[in-house]
């Protein structure tokens, strides 16, 4: 019986042991090899007595970092990513929540690592990787996992400042893995080019179907996402025949006509989620590439990864939506209006294994997102409302209307504009604060009450937030305008700021 | 000249644009910004910037933008 993701692992490095698993520019990994560190890792971490906790994983993103999520594993722990370009201030709120007592870190983040580590014991990966075994420890705790231990946790925008850390078991993304493999007919010819960083749950689209297959997972620099063609030629260096990426990577090649003078050579899949693909630039894919297979990809981190998905097949006019389509296998996705009932245009719900812990030490968020299912009474069963509004079509299939709440999607990433108002707010001499999302432009914008000028105040944000998260201006204003019945008037400033 | 200065400074208010030739090196300028610099410049210069030009030493700097926005208006 499989119990974690870690049989994934054995059978792939006992299966095809000297087939790159994970590489980049600058190394590659072995299965087996991959193997070996994760065991060599995990006894260092067994060995200090971190076992059944938080472990940060705080690397640039490299093979070597999937090594050390292995050996965390192998530890009978759950990682957490920590990625080398979010913003200190970030990790710190983080690691307040997490409070690890260990993290392991990389040459390139070890000063940063020690700064905000407080009391943590920290692991330079290179220096364990090749430690010597403690089988009998290792076996012990993996005898002692249960497939409803968590695995990992990745952390998401919280519309408070905070912010969330979904907890998730080996159960919930074995459940996914099996069902995304199918779904999309990896094998073991799959070259993955991994574009979205690590702690984001997009990245696991890309690891553990490699890890379960003996794929193998190309990671992509990160800078090449500005230079089209440098990107495209990248792909084909390094034969790589299947993306699952947010859509504004994709449309990056796109838009620039890139598709027509250096097409990608290899390309068979095509998965894509994050945010809506506009008709205009799937067409151009399409057109290009017409042998591809493209499928949209829907699912929050809070149901482990994606659970929704739409194969296209057919053609569509430039207004309307690629939809969401139909859940995976063992997922039930229903409809809900504000009374609780079940309806055809409503907030997104799922009931099955995809349904994640929760929120790490935060119990009043938990149980305000995942609850009772209100269709049932009869036992308990926790349901997630992902706050996202959707309608069925006339096909059956589900389709993308809006959010209820002041989420939204910006390059990809989910943000809450709670948050930055939050963080600005927080800012000595500012009064009041009200984000907006100019969905044409994709650009954040800031309005703000107060004595802070506005140079100031972007340089306080960019040091506080992700980079997707700071807002392209901030305006000062008197005062900002309310709504008749005295909220900040959110409507009327992003029509102030469209109208510029 | 100033005007794409304006264009850059409305992308991040906090850069000196004038001075700065390490736009794309020290990551100031991300994906996203590049989308926003080409689509402003095809509006305001009516000058498309091909592909081909999307490289890094084209947006390390001001000077270096302007360099490329007037090669491809003479052509």
């Amino acid at each position: 019986m499989m119990r974690t993701v870690l049989d994934y692992l054995d059978n792939t490095a006992s299966r095809l042991p000297d087939k790159v698993s994970f590489r980049d520019e600058k190394s590659a990994l072995t299965f087996a090899e991959l193997k070996d560190q994760a065991l060599s890792g995990g006894s260092v971490l067994l060995n200090e007595g971190i076992t059944r906790e938080p472990v940060a994983v705080y690397m640039s993103k490299t093979p070597a970092e999937i090594a050390a999520f292995m050996a965390v594993l192998e530890a009978g722990s759950f990682y957490v990513p920590i990625d080398d370009e979010m913003p200190q201030m970030r990790i710190r709120l983080i690691f307040e929540n997490l409070s690890p007592r260990a993290v392991i870190c990389d040459e390139s983040t070890k000063e940063s690592a020690k700064e905000l580590a407080g009391d943590a014991k920290i692991f330079v990966w290179d220096e364990i990787k090749s430690s010597a075994k403690n089988d009998e420890a290792l076996t012990k705790v993996r005898a002692s996992m249960i497939d409803t231990d968590p695995c990992y946790i990745m952390y998401t925008s919280g519309s408070t400042g905070i912010p969330k850390g979904v907890a998730v078991c080996h159960r919930s993304l074995i459940d996914y893995i099996e069902s995304f493999c199918d779904v999309m007919k990896f094998d073991e010819e799959t070259i993955f080019g991994s574009q979205t960083p690590f702690y984001f749950d997009a990245s696991l689209k890309d690891i553990y179907p490699t890890i379960k297959l003996g794929c193998e997972t190309v990671i992509v620099p990160h800078t090449l996402f500005m230079f089209p063609i440098k990107l495209v030629e990248f792909l084909n260096e390094y034969k790589i025949n299947t993306l699952c990426w947010v859509v504004s990577a994709l449309t990056m090649i796109s838009a620039f006509g890139v598709l027509d003078d250096t097409p990608p050579k290899y390309l068979k899949i095509v998965g894509f989620g994050g945010e809506v693909f506009p008709i205009k630039q799937y067409r151009k894919w399409k057109k290009a590439l017409p042998e591809v297979r493209y499928i949209n990809l829907y699912g929050p981190t809070e149901t482990t990864g994606v659970s929704m998905y739409y194969e296209i097949d057919r053609d569509f006019e430039d207004d309307e939506a690629i939809p969401l389509g139909k859940p995976f296998e063992n997922v039930d996705i229903f409809l809900l209006d504000e009374d609780n009932k079940e309806t055809d245009e409503g907030e997104i719900c799922m009931r099955g294994t995809c349904v994640t812990l929760g929120y790490y030490q935060d119990p009043e968020r938990t149980s305000q997102a995942f609850v009772q299912n209100p269709l049932n009474n009869r036992y308990p069963e926790i349901i997630y409302k992902t706050g996202d509004i959707a309608r069925r079509n006339e096909r059956g299939e589900l389709v993308f209307v809006s959010r209820k709440d002041f989420q939204i999607k910006h390059m990809g990433h989910r943000v809450e504009l709670g948050e930055i108002e939050a963080d600005v707010n927080s800012v000595k001499g500012v009064r009041t604060s009200c984000a907006v999302y100019l969905k044409k432009k994709d650009r954040i914008e800031l309005y703000y009450e107060g004595t802070p000028e506005e140079k100031e105040l972007l340089s306080y944000l960019k040091e506080k937030l992700p980079r997707y998260m700071v807002p392209t201006k901030v305006h000062k204003l008197d005062r900002l305008p309310l709504t008749p019945n005295g909220k900040t008037d959110r409507k009327g400033l992003t029509a102030m700021s469209e109208g510029k | 000249m100033d005007e794409l200065i304006e264009i850059l400074q409305d992308l991040h208010s906090d850069v000196d644009f004038e001075t700065c030739t390490t736009l794309i090196d020290d990551k100031i300028l991300d994906s996203f910004d590049i989308v926003s610099i080409v689509s402003e410049v095809n509006d305001r210069f009516d000058v498309a910037i091909p592909a081909k030009e999307l490289i890094p030493e084209n947006f390390n700097s001001a000077a270096a933008l302007w360099a490329l926005i007037s090669r491809l208006e003479e052509d």
